[in-house]
């Protein structure tokens, strides 16, 4: 068992390396660096919604209204829950027990197939009602006798909803990605308590996904509850 | 010099294999950054065919060689070129890639396999960009101002947009390498405080690449979706707003400037150093004056927009950050001429162009303290003025530092010297070309003759064709070293592994290395620019 394990440590230490320790920092802090490049992307959108909504509350709070909270928050738990299952995961791969942490990475893999199955519902239901932004957009404000916004102020809300979302989601599908290829690589044996990095590495990436969500679900959904602000 | 009986040729980077597979698919940072040198030469020229055609245009006062529409694509496809797949990988991707891991003496930069997928992610970005202008070009400017680019222009901005969307990931992929690296993975010893200035200043330069590049990224993918979808986040038309396309592109384009400067300035102190035989002055202060200019350059964006719209409270704070950034970059002019004074200094080729990088970045970054003060930027906005200004800063610096750290390195990357002789003289071609070429523009720019159109009225055309005859000079001041360089790899003086007697352990290995570069990993005890130490040779090849 000691001897096998050491082989893998030796087999997966690349050639520029010192030793594990050093390659297991490389990583992981490159990681972090990158999930900084990914906090600077979606902060460009962010900014343009901070900038749109203080310019068109009212308008955004319309838009929101459109949302599905039930779908958004069931999403949420979804979510929350997948991120659960990944921690466990990562920790089942630090102490060494591959066929757990398999297990926790297939049900990782079925929230995250799950959260997209529901955000395609809803943005099914989007499109027939024609709030897709474009040529085909159609948006009647709440109280036609008092139409306090713009509905294009309103397209605005939901170009950005689905260009933030959009982004979201691809994010997810890649996630999911990387999950299956750790599950088939654990299942190779390429993991050990020595060199687990793509595990881990996979694990930040899934939970930064997740907590763009914990950010956009209020932001998109949870504007106001009032009709109109 | 060269030893009497050459013995058979060590293995090294260049020999350990061959074919074309070895090279496409290479995970040594030294094969990677010969990919990129080759690559941003290509499209150096292909700029540089633009710019010609913009100077020709501009011989005559009427608009007789290409229509104002052909113009317009001319100036863009220049612009988007040269700054997005030229000036922004130049230092960093090619001498950056090859020297840091040296520097540093690590084996390796610390994700091999990502560098060569951040070559392949400019390949991919720069052939995008290449068929969109191929197919009828991009006319919005290098800018892509909306909502001209997202409504109104009839050319591929989808195209040239995703070209550069694709090509900012390889720049964020060479900068988050770079800093990893140097976090990471020096060798024993080699403190913080010991590193060479060249890794400092493209650390700096690479916390803009991976904080602001993002931002550019998805700007110009919201452009490209609302040209296909009609989103209207930037659209007046549709309740967008315009200037904020301006506030997130210059998030990232003002600090670009500084990707395009900053590790030049690295190039420049390695350079002073070895020919001045002495210590950069005030190590520390060059160093964390690189950061300063890092930190200050994301502060100060909005003196793009001084004629937006934006507003006067807005406009003052910008103006004020735009100065402060004077500092850093004077500190390091100051700086270099301390080095120099009292220094042994000799007169080749990389030093002839550091010199050369000196007075230029000094007018260029003078005019930019013009340019941050609100009167005069009123005054000169969108004139020559300021063309001549960032090509003074762009041209006049970064070129001439890249070209510098090619003589400097070409020894340590080819095993070969160039000719000095004919280096000198390319060295003096670009030099006079190119003042010949923008300071008439400053002129111009002052007289109030705009840029971007394709005829001016005949009193400037005095001025005018100095610019375009020096950008003849100039053109062949650039086409000698493309001839002497290939004619070196064969023909060339052996270098030896220490050609300058410089230090820094790039210098302590083979010319070329070998493709670990090291054959022991070094243990470093020294400080950087130890040459008070180093016994007093002369600089012996080359002459």
């Amino acid at each position: 068992m000691a001897t096998s394990e050491i082989q893998v440590a030796e087999h997966s230490l690349q050639h520029h390396f010192a030793d594990m320790a050093q390659q297991k920092e490389t990583s992981t802090f490159g990681m972090w660096m990158f999930l900084l490049t990914e906090i600077m992307f979606f902060g460009g959108l962010f900014c343009a919604y901070l900038v749109y909504r203080a310019s068109y509350y009212h308008a955004f709070v319309e838009g929101s209204q459109k949302m599905n909270i039930w779908l958004g928050a069931t999403n949420t738990a979804v979510l929350i829950c997948s991120s659960l299952s990944m921690a466990l995961g990562v920790r089942a791969a630090q102490m060494a027990k591959p066929k757990l942490m398999i297990v926790l990475m297939l049900i990782t893999i079925m929230f995250g197939l799950g959260f997209l199955g529901i955000k395609a519902v809803e943005y099914h239901e989007h499109w027939v009602n024609h709030e897709f932004p474009g040529p085909n957009f159609h948006f009647e404000t709440g109280d036609p006798a008092h139409p306090a916004t713009d509905p294009q102020h309103t397209e605005i809300y939901f170009s950005l909803y689905w260009a933030m979302t959009g982004l979201h989601a691809l994010h997810m599908v890649i996630g999911v990605g990387l999950v299956t290829w750790i599950v088939i690589a654990g299942y190779l044996g390429a993991f050990s308590p020595e060199y687990y990095s793509p595990v881990e590495n996979v694990g930040l990436y899934w939970h930064f996904v997740d907590l763009v969500w914990i950010y956009l679900f209020p932001l998109l959904y949870l504007i106001s509850k009032k009709h109109g602000g | 010099m060269a030893t009497a009986v050459q013995t058979v040729e060590r293995e090294n980077y260049l020999n350990a294999n061959y074919g074309i597979k070895s090279w496409l698919l290479t995970t040594d940072h030294k094969r990677i950054a010969i990919l990129y040198l080759i690559s941003i030469t290509a499209m150096f020229w292909i700029g540089g065919f633009f710019a010609m055609m913009i100077r020709l245009e501009l011989l005559t006062p009427a608009g007789d060689l290409v229509s104002s529409d052909t113009y317009n694509k001319l100036f863009t496809m220049h612009g988007i070129i040269m700054v997005f797949f030229f000036l922004i990988p130049s230092v960093p991707a090619v001498l950056g890639n090859f020297l840091i891991p040296l520097m540093v003496g690590a084996k390796d930069l610390a994700f091999p396999r990502v560098n060569l997928l951040s070559w392949y992610l400019y390949i991919i970005g720069g052939i995008t960009a290449l068929v969109a202008m191929i197919t009828g070009g991009v006319d919005t400017g290098w800018t892509f101002y909306t909502p001209f680019s997202t409504t109104y222009s009839n050319t591929h901005v989808i195209g040239a947009a995703l070209g550069i969307f694709i090509t900012g990931f390889s720049s964020i992929l060479t900068g988050l390498n770079f800093i990893i690296t140097i976090h990471r993975m020096r060798a024993p010893g080699l403190t913080w405080r010991r590193l060479p200035l060249f890794c400092w200043s493209n650390y700096a330069a690479a916390i803009i690449m991976i904080l602001g590049t993002p931002v550019v990224a998805v700007t110009l993918l919201l452009v490209a979706l609302e040209r296909a979808f009609h989103i209207g986040v930037f659209n007046p038309q549709l309740g967008g707003d315009p200037l904020l396309f301006q506030h997130l592109f210059w998030f990232y384009s003002h600090p670009a400037v500084y990707i395009m400067i900053l590790p030049g300035m690295g190039v420049i102190s390695e350079i002073i150093a070895c020919f001045s035989r002495k210590r950069v002055f005030g190590y520390e202060f060059v160093a964390l004056a690189s950061i300063a200019i890092a930190v200050l350059g994301f502060l100060v964006w909005a003196h793009h927009m001084f004629v937006a719209g934006i507003s006067v409270y807005a406009a003052l704070v910008f103006s004020l950050l735009s100065y402060l950034v004077a500092i850093p970059s004077a500190v390091k002019i100051f700086n270099w001429t301390a080095t120099l004074f009292k220094g042994s200094i000799s007169y080749n080729t990389p030093m002839l162009y550091a010199f050369g990088f000196m007075g230029l970045f000094t007018v260029g970054g003078l005019t930019g303290v013009f340019l941050a003060s609100l009167g005069v930027d009123v005054h000169v906005t969108d004139t020559y003025f300021v063309v001549a200004h960032f090509h003074y800063v762009m041209v006049g610096g970064m070129v001439m530092a890249y070209m510098a750290g090619l003589h400097f390195w070409w020894p340590k990357m080819t095993g070969r010297m160039y000719p000095e002789a004919w280096a000198k003289l390319s060295a003096l071609l670009v030099f006079v070309g190119f003042n010949t070429t923008f300071f008439p523009q400053f002129l111009l720019g002052y007289m109030g003759s705009p840029r971007r159109y394709h005829a001016y009225p005949p009193e400037f055309q005095v001025l005018n064709v100095l610019s375009t005859a020096g950008a003849s000079i100039l053109a062949v001041g650039y086409v000698l070293p493309m001839i002497y360089f290939v004619w070196s790899l064969r023909y060339g003086e052996p270098a030896g592994p220490n050609p300058w007697n410089a230090v820094g352990l790039e210098w302590m290995t083979p010319s070329p290395p070998p493709t670990f570069n090291f054959d022991e990993t070094p243990v470093v005890t020294w400080e950087a620019y130890d040459y008070e130490h180093q016994p007093q040779e002369e600089v012996t090849v080359g002459h």
